[in-house]
């Protein structure tokens, strides 16, 4: 909403400086986004005071050397002429008239202009020149040229009370605040509405324009009659009949306010309706009258309000034949349709340049079919978007009566007496009530009735007090106000939300319940962090089509059930994703555009709709993805090595280490996306958690990333985090030596690693602390089909100090028994 | 003889001067103190001598035994120390070389800032509370005061989902109505986190996905003034115990009254600057007291029960903090980004 502060004026007078005007507005709700100045200081272009003035044209004669120039003779001050040359066609009616008094923007050389032919806005200065012969150093303004409108045909004709000589500044200057009004604040789409808030938060009285009109002739009683089929459709219409309307500009103010209120002049009729929607909020249409009566075929027209049938269509006034669905309210006659009611008048019955009499629409719609229908014909405008948020009812008398007035006075018409109001359900006044008790219980400030009442009551609400409670009506052009709650929030906005003092709660605190859940998603992320890798968060819309790049090509993809979106914002964004590990992969591909080596993970939800369920399942996975050398680049050298299975495989050991996650095993599996043999699966208490390994190098490739090997793991967070204990011990700590013993035993290469140190373990007893592969050899010493392991074997107790001797029991004990379960030999 | 011990003494103390070695020290050791040494083969000729001054040669002999055994012991450490301080001069490195690159995890600056908004709050008993993306319109919107069509829905750019009435949640809000549902009629007072979505067009200023951070206090004694204070500390807390706070009011659904919260801008400190838009502030937070119909809804008789709510992106914190301009370097994941944190 724009308000140029002239008009604001006009209703409020206003007392504050501008800064502090637009901080208390914008405090109170009413956020001024933006402060437009024209003219003034501290606009783009300020009007030089001296050197641009209203001047008066008192002579136009012919150029000498130029048919398309004239030399206009101007006055611009007590005795002060100029002759300027000027090409504007709207002085040539002028030209050789002798005296002459046409009021205009003079500027003076040294004044500051905008160049009216420049592509990008640019400033120029008047210099002292010729033109065509004829020296010149002042010029006659266009509105382009003054930064007031894109208007270059001629120049600006100012009304013929301006004051010549005064700077054009002081007459025209102005200042537009650009409000930015959240859907509660429909009563402030009027300047009105806004110099309601204006004298409330100020303490200013409002003055409200007078609604006198003078009537004559037939009542409009018995030239119009209006039937609303729907009271829930349209809550009010009210038709007035202006008959004898002559048709032309609208005044120089009037089309200057709606300018700067963002809204085009057209011509007196046209501009006297928008004049009053922006002054009171209240949207108008005007008829042709004798259209209406034309199609009523002799009879007295009748306005119908109603839903359109199936199938019914119409032209409006844009030229645009328009199919209707019984969703739109229409305005129609005994004929047809005349307008979609609140969004757009039907062409057939427009006011148009040979309109001499009017019918004058004041009508509330409801607002939720208003919306409907203009976000289905895309047509918004300024009348749709004030039904749209909400007007009051209550206001369309308003509107009429001010517009009739209008009519009257701007395009000489004769307002038919009374006006036709169809008003079938007037809604209840809003009665409420307030204590203090409330205010304290809710807002924590203390206000006596009398200044809850005062505070209400610059708000135009009704106040009595009885008692210690006040009664309060809301005034007839809110619709805002339903509950005790929206009569609070009005105390704390006219009190003032900076004067509200900061406390802490009182209020005794819930029982604390710690959240698990978190904590251990957190513990989680804080586990990968410390294994040197980075956290990414991605998009979790995504699509079906990306996701199956997991699979290589030639494997047939099941088709699976995905979140869909109705309302896609791109192609790439269709669905809700199943899977991190896509994503985490298109980071790596994007990345690897910079890098060499990337350690990634990503903890987060993914979205799997579940049969006969409205809502899907949204559990947490992890998504972990290494790639490219082992160790950053380095002078001293480094192993540059590409990571293997085992840099994950040691990531993940850290997680379930740190997760202290008992009996965790990882099994040989298969998985289509994962490098044959590479691949395992992850399982606590013997129940799978995911799988882990390189990727399959066509994954690889699908993906876009250079053929080396990646590493991922595709983990179920949820199952995870669930086998977290509650709780572990800690085992004290021996005071006694330890002693160690290396073996290396040959096994087949069949024997996994994990059941050589399963015996080990169990052979070792209590006194074996601590077992590490150190080597892994195969070759010729040791024959085909086998490998040698190397493990250093730790001995302690608690209770002595263990000898030798022990230690070599402990070892024959271990060797024996891989020999009889294994059938491995101690290698020598 | 006894002249003859002096000199010997004086030439023994004068070659050990120049012994700058172990080898050197060895040497000399040899040559005066050794079993063959000449001081040792002096005092042995002690019996060269007359009876009586034997015993005064014995003394002096001892005294000057003992006098190179120390010189040379000071020696020895001498030597020492200057062969240890050659061999450190030797070691010097260039310490301007780059270290061994440590590798280094980090999180998501997502991530950081939520656990700081988590920590302040938990500080103020706030716990956390979660609930899901793919929501259903009925406590997206219309259990949080905001019935079918009605014109404060424009407010939201919503993502709908092909099934009937279930969209993805503009904001974390209907956590509010789960929450309230789940502790009614025990006071509440929660965060509410999680990622939320917008049908908006990806720019540097907005995302179709964004995380928010709620808060919801329910009780019987809760009030606007303690809204202000517990917002405040939290602004302290956040960007610093210099900031300026304001609330303004504003509108949502399902408060009532509804403020939003602004800091003086911490780029311009409160002079004006593209990034507030020239008003020197910074809206960073929007919140209100709990609307009547939505405490009802969530199981509070809004006659007894009073609360406040507030909400907060923690991305839009983030670029606050560090002077990010395009909000589009968070879900980019560039490890170029991310490593600045
Ligand atoms: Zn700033």
């Amino acid at each position: 909403m724009r308000v140029p502060l002239s008009w604001l004026k006009e209703y409020v007078d206003v007392t504050l400086p501008l800064s502090e005007l637009t901080e208390r507005l914008t405090l109170a709700g009413l956020e001024v986004a933006a402060v437009e100045t024209i003219g003034l200081p501290g606009a783009d272009l300020p009007w030089d005071p001296e050197r641009i003035r209203v001047g008066e044209v008192v002579e136009v004669k012919p150029h000498p050397d130029a048919d398309r120039l004239v030399l206009a003779v101007v006055r611009y001050g007590e005795d002060d002429y100029e002759t300027c040359v000027t090409g504007a066609p709207n002085l040539f009616p002028y030209l050789g008239k002798g005296r002459v008094s046409v009021k205009v923007a003079f500027a003076m050389e040294g004044a500051r202009l905008w160049d009216p032919y420049a592509e990008k806005p640019r400033v120029m200065k008047l210099k002292k020149t010729k033109i065509r012969g004829v020296p010149s150093r002042a010029m006659v303004c266009s509105e382009r040229e003054l930064g007031l409108s894109d208007e270059h045909e001629g120049i600006l004709i100012l009304p013929d009370d301006a004051p010549v000589g005064a700077p054009l500044a002081d007459y025209l200057g102005d200042v537009v605040l650009d409000l930015d009004l959240t859907p509660n604040l429909a009563r402030c789409f009027s300047v009105i509405g806004v110099a309601r808030e204006v004298a409330a938060l100020t303490g200013q009285p409002l003055r409200l324009p007078s609604l006198e009109v003078p009537m004559e002739g037939e009542p409009a009683a018995d030239q119009v009659a209006i039937e609303i089929e729907d009271p829930d459709l349209c809550a009010r219409y009210i038709g007035m009949v202006i008959r004898d309307v002559t048709i032309g500009p609208s005044p120089f103010w009037m089309q200057r306010r709606l300018q700067m209120a963002g809204m085009r002049p057209i011509n007196n009729l046209v501009d006297i309706t928008n004049y009053v929607m922006l002054e009171w909020g209240q949207p108008l249409h005007a008829f042709d009258y004798d259209k209406l009566a034309e199609r009523a075929e002799g009879g007295k027209p009748t306005i119908i309000v109603r839903p359109a049938r199936p199938g019914e269509r119409m032209t409006t006034l844009d030229g645009i034949d328009r199919e209707l669905t019984p969703d739109d309210l229409l305005i129609c006659d005994t004929a047809g349709p005349v307008a979609i009611a609140g969004v757009m008048g039907g062409l057939e019955t427009e006011v148009t340049e040979t309109t001499r009499n009017i019918l004058l629409e004041a009508a509330n719609f409801n607002f939720i079919s208003i919306r409907r229908t203009s976000r289905r014909l895309k047509l918004p405008s300024e009348s749709s978007a004030r039904f749209g948020r909400g007007v009051h009812p209550a206001m369309a008398r308003r509107g009429a009566l001010r517009a009739a007035g209008f009519f009257h006075r701007l395009a000489g018409g004769a307002v038919a007496q009374g006006m036709v109001d169809a008003y079938p359900a007037p809604p209840e006044p809003v009665v409420l009530t307030l204590t203090p008790t409330e205010v304290r219980r809710v807002l924590g400030i203390s206000l006596t009735l009398d200044e809850l009442s005062d505070i209400l009551t610059r708000l135009e609400f009704d106040c009595h007090v009885e008692g210690d409670t006040l009664r309060v009506t809301a005034p007839d052009h809110r619709l805002d106000v339903t509950c005790t709650a929206d009569l609070l929030e009005e105390v704390a906005r006219i009190y003032g939300y900076d004067r509200l003092p900061a406390t802490l709660m009182a209020d005794r605190l819930p029982p604390q319940r710690s959240n698990r859940d978190l904590a251990l998603e957190e513990r989680a992320r804080d586990l990968l962090v410390e294994a040197g890798l980075q956290e990414v968060i991605t998009y979790r819309l995504t699509t079906p089509e990306r996701e199956a790049l997991l699979l290589p090509p030639d494997v047939p993809r099941e088709e699976l059930p995905y979140v869909h979106i109705a309302n896609p914002i791109s192609a790439e964004r269709t669905v809700m994703r199943r899977s991190l590990l896509a994503s985490v992969l298109d980071v790596a591909a994007a990345n690897l555009r910079f890098r060499d080596r990337l350690a990634l993970f990503e903890i987060g939800k993914v979205f799997i709709p579940v049969e006969g369920e409205p809502l899907p399942e949204e559990p947490r996975r992890l998504a972990v993805l290494l790639t490219g050398p082992r160790e950053p680049l380095h002078w001293a050298g480094s192993d540059r090595e590409p990571m293997d299975f085992f840099d994950l495989k040691g990531v993940v050991e850290a997680l379930v280490e740190g997760l202290h996650l008992p009996d965790v095993a990882y099994v040989p599996t298969e998985h289509p996306s994962f490098h044959p043999g590479r691949v395992a699966q992850l399982t606590v208490d013997g129940e799978p958690m995911g799988v882990f390994g390189e990727l399959h190098p066509l994954v690889v490739e699908n993906f876009d990333m250079p053929p080396r090997p990646v590493l991922a793991a595709d983990l179920d967070l949820e199952a995870l985090l669930a086998k977290v204990p509650e709780t572990y011990r800690v085992t004290p700590l021996s005071r006694y030596p330890a002693v160690r013993q290396d073996i290396a035993v040959v096994v087949d290469e069949e024997v996994p690693a994990a059941e050589v140190q399963r015996v080990i373990e169990q052979a070792g007893g209590k006194l074996l602390r601590r077992v590490q592969l150190f080597d892994v050899y195969r070759g010729e010493q040791i024959g085909e089909g086998k490998k040698s392991l190397a493990y250093a074997l730790t001995f302690q107790a608690d209770d002595r100090t263990l000898t030798d001797h022990d230690a070599n029991r402990l070892r024959d004990k271990i060797v024996r028994r891989l020999e009889a379960t294994l059938g491995a030999t101690l290698r020598t | 003889m006894l002249e003859e011990l002096n000199r010997l003494e004086e030439e023994a103390l004068k070659a050990l001067e120049t012994a700058e070695d172990e080898e050197a020290l060895d040497q000399w050791y040899r040559a005066y103190l050794g079993r063959k040494g000449a001081v040792t083969r002096m005092v042995r000729s002690v019996g060269t001598l007359p009876k009586e001054e034997r015993p005064a040669f014995g003394r002096r002999a001892n005294e000057v035994k003992q006098a190179l055994e120390a010189a040379y012991a000071d020696r020895r450490e001498t030597v020492r120390r200057m062969a240890l301080a050659r061999a450190l001069e030797e070691g010097a490195v260039d310490v301007t070389l780059p270290g061994r690159p440590v590798v280094r995890g980090r999180l998501h600056p997502a991530t950081r800032t939520l656990r700081e908004i988590y920590a302040i709050f938990a500080d103020m008993g706030f716990q956390v509370y979660r609930s899901r993306d793919v929501e259903t319109d009925e406590y997206n919107f219309q259990l949080l005061n905001m019935p079918p069509h009605h014109p404060a829905r424009d407010m939201w750019d919503t993502f709908y989902t092909t099934q009937e009435g279930v969209l993805l949640r503009t904001h974390t809000s209907p956590g509010q109505i789960h929450a309230m549902r789940e502790f009614a009629p025990e006071p509440v007072r929660v965060i509410l986190p999680g990622m939320c979505y917008r049908y908006e067009q990806i720019t540097a200023r907005s995302e179709i996905q964004f995380h928010q951070v709620e808060g919801l206090a329910v009780g019987r004694n809760i009030t606007m003034t303690d809204l202000k204070g517990t917002l405040a500390e939290f602004a302290r807390r956040m960007f610093g115990p210099e900031r300026k706070m304001r609330f303004r009011c504003s509108h949502f659904p399902f408060t009532e009254p509804s403020v939003e919260v602004d800091i003086d801008c911490i780029l311009c400190e409160g002079r004006g600057c593209p990034v507030c838009k020239h008003t020197g502030w910074l809206e960073i937070l929007g919140a209100g007291m709990v609307h009547p119909v939505v405490l009802r809804n969530g199981g509070y008789d809004p006659d007894v029960y009073s609360g406040f709510a507030f909400g907060m992106g923690p991305e839009r914190i983030t670029m606050l903090k560090y002077g990010i301009q395009d909000i589009r370097y968070f879900w980019g994941n560039d490890l170029r980004f991310l490593e600045q944190f």
